[in-house]
């Protein structure tokens, strides 16, 4: 991994990492997947991939709605709102 | 009244030798005296305690006996409080009141107890040294030069320095057990599904689970009938119904097969903490149990394994923390990537993007197979270890970490080495299967942990071999210098 | 040189359900912005998802009506992007294993059907909505949509023309609509189509490459978007150019497309199964019970309708389109025990008064008995068929009844003979010189005369003459 490949990786994630820390960051991100390309050296043929650590089925929920108004509650804890919409830097499609 | 165990406190609260308003005073004062060193509390919502433990009084005046009517317990600050901050550990969550009770609380909540406030954690439960907090570190109660272990090291530290009896918390690769090890109290992990995920916010989600600590295997047990329970809300919640714990915890252990995995032993095990558990079988065949040599040929894999399938799941995870409907914001974003890119990259810390980086990466085009389809895989493997061992065993036994406390900093420049600080725990995460760390010694005065991990939903059973093990020896009532 | 054009659809369906798909939340339209979104819908820190019962039986009941595969294992993935109007930062989606997998939908194309074959259609969440409006410089996000279920399905690349892709796209609208799975408000966006357009020279087997136009919610824009497309790529590739792989995004109000920012290349979704949510499964049994309740498909309507009332194939196809026309035309025929009539009524003045003032059947001011009651008038004799426009206009106008209106307006046939020898008798009086012609005339002339002494009487009866009966008394009188 080197800064370029983080910085792709960080855009992807929208994650901002100024570029005097992304050597840093390759080096150690770099590292932990020396760590995990340890699980290459598994024989995994034939396995079935698992999500989930119990075999269990999705529950279906019942078709009833259960929840009310909770704008104003809920916009109390926003950065920005305004005639009841959260506002972010304008969307250009 | 803090020396008590939470069971006794309950028995002396039916008794009314003391009042709950008294109990959490006495508690609130401890924090406030001995907490600003420790920091092992994030938010402690003395008012909320206080009026909780006046009605539990007249509740109990009035004939109410609810399972934990009156005893303050504390919740890892992942768990959401209505309308008290729940941060997670992280400068995101900084400024966020929660809007609603998880489940967890709410069943606390019910069962009348007292919430004393929230305890410190490594950034959204990323880390083994609680060293990622955004609110600074915790210090280990026993030697407050090292780490308290991670992520759920406030619950640890609190417990342990008897700021409060019990307290929540959550083990995604080992954070219920590890910093239980380190602080020298008792936790438990159950099986993956028992405890509800709702308002607990998510790391990895196939991976995280809810547990308790406190100071005893019975007070984990009456913790762990009022936290466990069906729900509705969470998907992957199973409907089983939830047995007394507390109802047998005196079974004898005759016959009991436990299980020592020989790769558990290997290098890298501090040899002071591999006598205390080899002590600890000993004191097991006392009691009766048969100890059988087992082997779990892809331990070595659990690390590798975790660590592209927790950062996978939390890339996805974390990313609806994007400054739009709630928490950190960055100042004046030039546009909506500005506002993203910022506010993520200003208020996540170093570890959580690393991990949001590597799971990122790890699921990205071209690299999908290499990485997450065969750590699943791997998973698979894992779990197959488990249940062959389990036809042949009750319970397995053996450490809960490689070593008693490291120095603060000793492992913080080194990703890969505080990785490995997990490698016996990580193993029943991906499996599911419940774990929990007991109290078996000191080695420098440092508490060492024993961990017993028990097969699918086979916790009474674990918990009733802590208890043995607890009545036989007193490592659970050691307590650290210096908070009597 | 000749081109063809290959054509794939896309289309979104917003499923009529209660509630969202993954929250307890009401989907109702129209709501005030974010009064609609909860703890789940906002992505509150610590919440999960809980799956809909019922987006999945509308799903599978899609799935049974195009003769597809159920998936026995359905399974959601997230997919990951960031964007203001998807609060988790990823979609809960469908790939490798979908609900519906392969299927089918026929369509006429002029006399002959084309069958459009089905990919695949999954279940996913709709994301929330982004105002435009300036918010002093910002813009605002209402996450009410956020999670309605959406069944998103997914032709093979079967379509050769806009208007095929028309025809399949009003073929699915109607589907949709006949199995009750969506309320079919294509203005509130309950219906939206992505099209992916290649071009190929005339018997070239190799796919040309393809452009996907998003957003278009209405037939119309669809048409348009795909002739505009097509001419633009063979523009293009004429020029010496050569098609770029792009999304394009279709503008409703410059009916014009344009290539969204290449920073969309980038995109890498990053799907995985979402862990949150566990496998669904669906038996065989589940699959019948749902096969059992299916209402009638507009196939098998079709069927029925050429069987039962012995309609042509095109007058099938257009009544039994939708169930709102076919429960019409039934009721219709039903009361006046005249299919053909019924079915050349709605298809004529119903359907043309329709169009001119641009509203469905279902917003029509006359119901099926109105209709049927005034064809059996037609029937019985009491009115003509040229008086029964007149009658129409009446009942589209609200004024009542059929029989109400005949006699408030006195439109009543005359078909009492004594009374109609009178009126030709009159006639013939006033008009000998073209009576004697009439007469003079050779036989293969006279049937073409006759028209002026029926007008005359018509007239003279004020139109409501008997018209058989008319011609028959002219004759006699006229020999």
């Amino acid at each position: 991994m080197n800064p370029s490949e983080i910085q792709k990786i960080a855009h992807l994630a929208r994650v901002h990492i100024s570029d005097d820390v992304a050597e840093e960051t390759a080096k150690s991100i770099t590292e932990v997947l020396g760590l995990v390309d340890q699980l290459q050296a598994a024989d995994t043929d034939g396995v079935a991939p698992m999500a989930h650590p119990l075999d269990a089925v999705q529950r279906l929920r019942a078709d009833v709605v259960t929840e009310t108004n909770v704008r104003e509650k809920m916009q109390s804890i926003a950065p920005a709102t305004e005639e009841g919409l959260y506002l972010v830097p304008k969307v250009i499609d | 009244m803090h020396t008590l165990t939470l069971a006794q406190q309950l028995q002396k609260l039916e008794a009314k030798e003391f009042s709950s308003l008294e109990l959490t005073q006495h508690y609130l004062e401890r924090i406030k005296r001995l907490d600003g060193e420790l920091n092992s509390f994030i938010t402690t919502t003395e008012e909320l305690a206080l009026a909780q433990a006046k009605a539990a009084d007249s509740k109990r005046a009035a004939g109410d006996s609810a399972p934990l009517l009156g005893v303050p317990i504390a919740h890892k600050d992942i768990f959401c409080t209505d309308g008290v901050l729940t941060s997670c550990g992280s400068k995101m969550l900084s400024n966020f009141k929660a809007p609603y009770n998880a489940t967890v609380v709410e069943n606390y909540l019910n069962a009348g107890a007292v919430t004393l406030g929230k305890t410190n954690m490594d950034e959204f439960a990323m880390g083994s040294s609680n060293e990622t907090s955004y609110f600074g570190k915790v210090l280990n109660p026993w030697a407050r030069d090292c780490v308290p272990g991670g992520s759920s090291g406030g619950s640890a530290a609190c417990v342990a320095a008897r700021l409060a009896p019990a307290a929540t918390a959550t083990d995604t690769g080992g954070s219920i057990r590890q910093p239980a090890a380190l602080c020298g109290i008792t936790g438990i992990k159950p099986t993956y599904g028992r405890v509800s995920r709702w308002g607990m916010i998510a790391f990895a989600s196939s991976l995280d689970q809810g547990g308790v600590m406190a100071q005893t295997a019975e007070d984990c047990a009456l913790m762990l009938s009022t936290m466990a329970s069906y729900d509705s809300k969470d998907s992957t919640s199973i409907d089983k119904e939830v047995p007394d714990y507390s109802a047998g915890l005196n079974a004898s252990l005759d016959g009991l097969r436990i299980g020592v995995p020989e790769e558990y032993f290997g290098e890298g095990l501090d040899p002071g903490t591999e006598q205390a558990v080899q002590d600890a079988i000993k004191v097991y065949q006392s009691l009766g149990a048969e100890i059988v040599s087992i082997t779990l040929p892809h331990t070595e894999l659990a690390v590798p394994a975790y660590y592209v399938i927790a950062p996978a799941e939390c890339s996805a995870n974390l990313s609806r923390f994007d400054g739009v409907r709630y928490g950190y914001r960055c100042e004046n974003p030039q546009d909506l990537e500005d506002l993203y890119k910022r506010s993520r990259g200003e208020a996540f810390g170093e570890e959580v993007k690393r991990r949001i980086l590597v799971g990122t990466y790890a699921l990205s085009a071209g690299y999908y197979d290499a990485y997450y389809r065969k750590a699943q895989q791997v998973r698979r493997l894992m779990k197959q270890d488990f249940e062959q061992a389990f036809a042949k065993v009750d319970l397995i036994l053996g450490p809960t970490s490689p070593s008693p406390a490291f120095p603060f900093g000793s492992k913080t420049d080194d990703p890969v080495a505080m990785y490995l600080e997990d490698i016996y725990t990580i193993a029943t995460n991906l499996a599911g299967l419940p774990g929990m760390s007991l109290p078996c010694g000191l080695v420098d005065g440092k508490p060492v942990g024993l961990q017993l991990i028990g097969n699918y939903f086979d916790e009474a059973r674990m918990l009733g071999a802590a208890h043995r093990f607890q009545q036989a020896t007193d490592f659970h009532s050691l307590a650290p210098a210096g908070i009597e | 040189m000749q081109w063809e054009t290959v054509i794939g659809l896309e289309v979104h369906v917003q499923l009529n359900t209660n509630t969202k798909i993954f929250s307890g939340s009401s989907i109702a339209f129209g709501a005030e912005p974010n009064t609609q979104a909860s703890l789940v819908d906002l992505a509150m820190p610590g919440t999960l998802p809980v799956a809909n019962e019922e987006a999945f039986r509308k799903a599978v009941m899609f799935g049974l009506a195009i003769d597809a595969e159920i998936g026995k294992e359905s399974v959601f993935e997230r997919k990951n992007y960031f964007y203001p109007d998807l609060p988790k930062g990823y979609q809960t989606t469908q790939l490798d294993k979908p609900i519906v997998i392969g299927g089918h939908v026929d369509i006429q194309v002029g006399e002959a059907t084309k069958r459009v074959r089905i990919h695949h259609a999954h279940l996913e969440e709709d994301a929330g909505k982004s105002l435009h409006e300036d918010f002093h410089g910002m813009s605002g996000i209402d996450l009410n949509r956020a999670g309605t279920p959406l069944i998103e399905i997914v032709t093979e690349p079967d379509i050769r023309s806009a208007d095929e892709a028309v025809a399949f796209a009003r073929k699915l609208h109607a589907l949709v609509s006949s199995l009750g799975i969506c309320d079919g408000e294509m203005s509130q966006g309950s219906m939206r189509f992505d099209v992916n357009i290649s071009v190929r020279p005339m018997g070239e087997d190799k796919l040309g490459t393809r452009t996907e136009t998003k957003n278009l919610n209405s037939f119309r824009f669809m048409e348009r978007c795909i002739e505009q497309e097509v001419e633009r790529q063979i523009e293009v590739i004429e020029d010496g150019g050569s098609i770029t792989q792009e999304t394009r995004l279709y503008n409703g109000d410059t009916h014009t497309a344009k290539s969204m920012r290449s920073k969309e290349e980038a995109n890498d979704y990053r799907y995985f199964p979402c862990p949150d949510l566990l496998p669904v499964h669906i038996d065989d049994d589940y699959i019948e019970q749902v096969r059992k309740l299916l209402p009638e498909l507009p196939a098998a309507r079709k069927a029925r309708f050429e069987e039962q009332y012995g309609l042509s194939a095109y007058d099938a196809e257009l009544l039994s389109d939708s169930a709102v026309s076919a429960q019409f035309f039934e009721a219709a025929t039903a009361k006046s025990g005249d299919a053909k009539l019924s079915a050349n009524w709605l298809m004529g003045e119903v359907s043309a008064r329709l169009n001119a003032e641009e509203i469905s059947l279902s917003e029509a001011p006359i119901n099926a008995e109105q209709l049927g009651e005034l064809i059996l008038r037609i029937k019985d004799g009491t009115i003509s068929s040229k008086i029964a426009k007149t009658v129409f206009d009446a009942l589209w106008k609200g004024e009542g009844d059929v029989d109400l209106i005949i006699e408030a307006k006195g439109l009543k046939q005359v078909s009492d003979s004594g009374a109609l020898e009178k009126i030709v008798d009159e006639v013939i009086n006033n008009n000998a010189a073209q009576v004697e012609n009439y007469r003079a005339a050779d036989d293969d002339k006279k049937p073409k005369m006759l028209g002026f002494f029926v007008g005359q009487c018509m007239k003279a009866s004020k139109g409501q003459a008997n018209p058989q009966q008319l011609n028959k008394i002219l004759k006699e009188k006229l020999a």
